[in-house]
Order: C-alpha cells, then sequence, then structure tokens
C-alpha cells in the first residue's frame, strides 16, 4: 500500500516546510525556555562545584549566603578548623553590584577569598590565562564572560583593582559572572560608604554623649574605629578530610559552634528549589502557553489542510477507503509536520542560545523529551481533523 | 434472475417520518444486463441521485430489493455486512468531474482500489495500465493529474471505475463538463469497456448530445421509474 500522506507531503511540500519552519520556531523557542531553565540550574551546581566546599557554615536560622544574608564574624573559620574532620576552613564573601570599568559596567557577583593560595575554598579552582591573586589588595580575577581583559582596571565602590587572571563559567546562580578579589578588600567594599556619609556618621556619633564622654577620650575613637571596618563575612566554606563524612562534620559544627551548616545536596536544594523555583515556574508558564499555542497551531494547520482535501476524502470513502487509513493519513501529516517542526526548531535553538545574553543549556535528554512531546502534540492536534474527516460523507462525493 | 449486472425490484426510499415524510423514491424496478450501458435521466428531483446513493450503497433504502451480479445486496435491509468493501470490490464510480487524487499520480490514482482492496502495489500498477493501453492513456500514466486534460482526466476516472472489474458501473452525468465531441467519445468508451469487461453501466445524464446514444433508457420522475427504448444511435 502506498503512503497516502507521504504522497500528499511530497505533492504539497513547499507548503508542508514553510509551515513547519514557522511551527519550527515555536518549538526552538520552547526549547530554549527549557535551557534557559536548565542554565539557571547548571549555573547554580556550577557555583557550588567551583566553590571547592563540602560545607557551608552560616548564620544561625538563615538560608545564607546565596538565597539569604549571613553575617558571621570573620574569626569564625579558626575555631571551625578546631573541629575534627575539617580539611580546610576560609572566609567568603558575596556581593551582587555593578562593576565600572570606564564608561561601562557590568553585573557581577564580587567574591571576597581568603589568600590562602589555590585550592583554598572559594577561590576560582582554574584560570584560562593570568594568574591567582597573590596580594592582599587590589587584585582581581574575573570570569571571562565580564568582557573584562588581563590589565584592565575596574572600579569597585571607591577603589580600582588590576585585572590578574581571568576564568571561565565561574557565574553566580542567577547567571552573573562572578569577580574574584582579596577578602579584606571585598569586605571593606560591602560597607564602605562614600565620604559625605562617613563625615556625617562621625559627626552623629561625636554628639552622643554616651559614646563621647569628656572623661574618656579615647572612647570616640574607638567606636568610630569599629564603625569603620567590617568584622563579618558571609559564610566559612569547610572542605572535609577524606575518611570523615559530611554530615558528621556539620553535626559538629552545629552542635559546638551554634551556626547553621548545609552540605551540598542542602546548599543545591536550596539554590534549585527556593532561590530559582519562581524563575522556573515562570519558564514553565511559558512553556505551558507556548506548548498550547503550537499545539493550536498543529490542529489548526491540520484541519485547514484536511477540509481542503475534503472532496477527495469523500471520494475515497466512497471507493471503499477504510477509516484507519483516512486517519492515518491525516494523523502521518500532523507527526511529519511535528517532525518538521522539532529539527528545525532543535537547530533554531542550537543556532540562537550563544546569542543569549544568561547560559542557555540545551540537554539531550530535553530535545528526546520535546521529541516525544510533540510527537504527541502532533497526533492529539490532529483528532480535531480526523473527526471531521471521518464525518465526511461519501455521498459528497456523487452530485445531487 | 440476471447473472451479472444489476437488478432492482420495488426499491424505496423514504426520508423523514410522520407528517414530513418525503418518498424520493417511490419502488424502483430496473434491470441492466452485463455489457449494456443504459441512460437514466429526469430533472432536478426526480430522485436520480437518491436511486444513484441507494445503488452505490451510501444510503440506505427503506424497502425493495437489489441484486449485484448473483449476490442479493439489499432485501428489506442490507444483506452484506462491509459496505465499504462492496463499494470498492463490486461497484465502479465515475462521478461528474473525475475527482482524482491530485496528490497521487495517474497510475496510483487507478491502482489504489486494488492496493486498498489488498493488491500488491505491482500487480495493482500493471492493472492500471492495462486498463490505460484499453482507454488509450499510457503515456500519460506517470502524469499528475493536473497534467492532463479534460478528456484525459474523464478517461482516467473511467479506468479507476473498471479497475476491479466491478459487475456494475455508476456513472454520475461523466459528461457534464465536456463537449459534444469529448462527450462522445466518453459514451463510446464506456460502451466499448461495458462489452470488454461485462460490466453493467448507468448513465445519470441531463445531457441531451449523449441521450440518443443509449440503447434503453430509464426515465425517473417523482420517484418513479418507466423505462423506453433508446435511439442506440451511432456514435459517428
Amino acid at each position: 500500500m502506498i503512503s497516502l500522506a507521504g504522497r500528499d507531503i511530497l505533492h504539497a511540500w513547499g507548503k508542508f516546510v514553510f509551515t513547519g519552519i514557522g511551527l519550527g520556531l515555536l518549538i526552538g523557542a520552547t526549547f530554549t525556555m527549557a535551557g534557559v531553565y536548565r542554565g539557571m540550574v547548571d549555573d547554580a551546581k556550577v557555583m557550588l562545584d567551583n566553590s571547592g566546599a563540602d560545607l557551608w557554615v552560616v548564620q544561625q536560622d538563615t538560608l545564607g549566603p546565596y538565597a539569604e544574608p549571613s553575617s558571621i564574624y570573620d574569626d569564625t573559620y579558626r575555631s571551625i578548623l578546631s573541629i575534627s574532620g575539617v580539611a580546610r576552613a576560609a572566609n567568603v564573601t558575596y556581593l551582587t553590584m555593578q562593576v565600572r570599568q570606564g564608561e561601562r559596567d557590568v553585573r557581577v557577583l564580587v567574591t571576597g577569598v581568603t589568600a590562602d593560595g589555590p585550592g583554598t575554598p572559594g577561590w576560582p579552582p582554574y584560570l584560562v590565562t593570568g594568574r591567582q591573586i597573590t596580594r592582599n589588595h587590589y587584585e582581581a580575577v574575573v570570569d571571562i564572560a565580564t568582557g573584562f581583559k588581563l590589565g584592565d582596571r575596574l572600579h569597585i565602590r571607591r577603589n580600582q583593582y588590576t585585572v590578574v587572571g581571568l576564568t571561565r563559567r565561574m557565574v553566580s546562580s542567577s547567571g552573573d559572572p562572578m569577580v574574584f578579589i582579596p577578602l579584606k578588600d571585598a569586605q571593606e567594599a560591602q560597607f564602605l560608604k562614600d565620604n559625605d556619609a562617613i563625615v556625617r556618621s562621625r559627626a552623629r556619633t561625636a554628639q552622643n554623649p554616651a559614646l563621647n564622654r569628656p572623661g574618656e577620650p579615647g572612647l570616640l575613637d574607638a567606636v568610630i574605629t569599629s564603625q569603620s571596618t567590617n568584622p563579618y563575612v558571609n559564610a566559612v566554606l569547610v572542605q572535609v578530610v577524606s575518611g570523615h563524612t559530611s554530615e558528621d562534620v556539620a553535626t559538629s559544627i552545629r552542635r559546638w559552634k551554634r551556626l547553621k551548616v548545609y552540605d551540598r545536596a542542602q546548599m543545591e536544594n536550596i539554590l534549585v528549589g527556593k532561590l530559582i523555583a519562581t524563575s522556573a515556574k515562570q519558564i514553565g508558564m511559558f512553556m505551558v502557553i507556548l506548548t498550547i499555542v503550537s499545539a493550536a497551531i498543529v490542529a489548526f494547520i491540520i484541519y485547514t489542510l484536511t477540509m481542503g482535501k475534503i472532496r477527495e476524502i469523500a471520494v475515497l470513502k466512497l471507493i471503499g477507503t477504510r477509516n484507519r487509513t483516512i486517519a492515518s493519513l491525516i494523523m502521518q501529516q500532523a507527526v511529519a509536520l511535528g517532525l518538521i517542526g522539532f529539527v528545525v526548531g532543535k537547530i533554531a535553538a542550537t543556532l540562537w542560545a550563544p546569542f543569549f545574553p544568561k547560559y542557555v543549556l540545551l540537554e539531550p535528554l530535553d530535545a528526546i523529551i520535546g521529541l516525544v512531546a510533540v510527537i504527541v502534540i502532533c497526533i492529539l492536534s490532529s483528532i480535531i481533523a480526523i473527526r471531521a474527516a471521518l464525518k465526511v460523507d461519501p455521498a459528497e462525493a456523487i452530485g445531487g | 434472475m440476471v447473472d451479472k449486472g444489476i437488478r432492482i425490484e420495488g426499491l424505496k426510499k423514504r426520508y423523514g417520518s410522520g407528517d414530513t415524510a418525503v418518498d424520493a423514491l417511490k419502488g424502483i424496478d430496473m434491470q441492466v444486463a452485463p455489457g449494456e450501458v443504459v441512460g437514466l435521466v429526469g430533472p432536478s428531483g426526480s430522485g436520480k441521485s437518491t436511486l444513484l446513493k441507494c445503488l452505490g450503497a451510501v444510503i440506505e433504502p427503506t424497502a425493495g430489493r437489489m441484486i449485484l451480479g448473483d449476490e442479493v445486496i439489499y432485501d428489506e435491509g442490507w444483506m452484506v455486512n462491509d459496505l465499504r468493501a462492496l463499494r470498492r470490490d463490486k461497484i465502479g464510480f465515475i462521478f461528474q468531474a473525475p475527482y482524482l487524487i491530485p496528490f497521487l499520480d495517474v497510475t496510483d490514482n487507478v491502482a489504489l482500489l486494488p492496493m486498498l482492496a489488498g493488491q500488491p502495489n505491482a500487480k495493482a500498477r500493471k492493472r492500471a495500465i492495462e486498463l490505460f493501453k484499453a482507454l488509450d492513456v499510457e503515456h500519460r500514466a506517470k502524469a499528475m493529474p493536473s497534467q492532463l486534460s479534460g478528456g484525459e482526466q474523464q478517461r482516467v476516472a473511467i479506468a479507476r471505475g473498471l479497475v476491479n472489474r466491478p459487475p456494475v458501473i455508476l456513472a454520475d452525468e461523466p459528461t457534464a463538463p465536456l463537449d459534444s465531441e469529448r462527450a462522445l467519445a466518453v459514451i463510446r468508451i464506456l460502451n466499448d469497456m461495458a462489452r470488454k469487461f461485462e460490466t453493467a453501466i448507468i448513465v445519470v445524464t441531463h445531457d441531451e448530445k449523449i441521450i440518443p446514444t443509449f440503447k434503453r433508457i430509464y426515465h425517473i420522475r417523482d420517484g418513479v421509474t418507466y423505462e423506453e427504448a433508446g435511439e442506440g444511435r451511432s456514435f459517428d
């Protein structure tokens, strides 16, 4: 038996191909939305991977340091180092801000890392060029996605930093590229005020009689000094000695240091399940809408194509063609349209993904799921046309 | 009872019921022998199309009897279970317009019927080509319907009607879109094919040009037929 659907498609291939391309662009947009979500999840995982930490120690009752603000004293890491099973512990700060270079600025996650050398938790694990930070001040390692180059000078708050190294795929959970600077600078940057604000703050402190007692001349200076320094960090990143479990070490820290500790799985759950959950739902809604629109387009196109063949269908039925043959003709055309759309959509999504400002991760599994979804949608969408075709009276082929 | 061909006895068709019922056919008697071509003529609304649909097993008569070949197909109810198979294997259709499937080439338009009946593609196509030779359209076997002239399309449609060697062919105004010369050519072909394949052919027509060519004519008016001898005029 010949393929009626195949012959019809070949006969009107231009109509099919152009319709398939239109549908494909819509499917490509759907794939891209899925890719954006996957990219967000991957960004979150990459940030956790690149931190080099097994445990994140943060302020009690917070989901810090990424999902909520967290402040702990910067000497906490010393006491954590004394706990059995802790290999390394390092302070870290995170601050999302606009970093300026000349006339342009880039939104980045400024990360303050301790200058203990490569391998320290929080450090970028690899560089594509340049070197790691070796000085305690005013050096920066930046993600290549910032667009900065070696030797560029960046403005963070009032200070200038020289780019000494470039790294790749170091991004925040929201996709912002990371800029690594020395911890002290980062702590300062978190609370650094402009000169006018500092003058006003000092004046307000001096006017407070409790802090400026005539009999205690050193008190005011001590208070002002404490106000202008930042002894806090956002988290302590901990590496666990092999042979110890993260859970055991985390339990000890929770018990003895009265701090919140998250392991890798918990932190991933916070980032994916909470931090990007709303964005994921938003993307999910877009995907549902795009899927419904795609299904409606397929249904409309197949219905229109079928209605254009009513007389032929009546003739086919009159000369004894079975309903399943006619249904198969329509369904095969719908599936063929979907396959054309899928191929076009996959190619389009692959081609335009690199131009998106945020990371778009097109997973092969998503493509397979998409292919199955497209075929199912096309089959379901063809039902309206099939019902219309099966209702055609073969008597319509006979005049009168 | 005829060995082949078609015979109709007291065929009735009523649409609706009660006060609004319309008797479209009021007891039709008709008989067409194998190899014979008869005309069925009548004004609009006389019941021609209803009769054709009943004969074509497209709508169910209300009463009567139909014998197709040597098989009773209707006797106060359908006597066959699969009307599609009946239409496919036992009844040939030729329409007012050729209604060829536009996305199939000429050969497959004709070969489709035997293929639907389960014949292998090669055998079905061979059968179609044989008919094309008889109908003098062999040279157009690979063409698409849109590439054919009106006369060629109608000959291909005739081949489609004949391809399963049905005992009866129902031709619904097959010459309506053709000029006199081509209309007569089509009727000549139908007569030749009827004789060659021992097929009974009923031609529904308004066409004054071809009515004189029938040897027998059934007139239908208000759901009743009466038979008269035609002129059986030569085609030349």
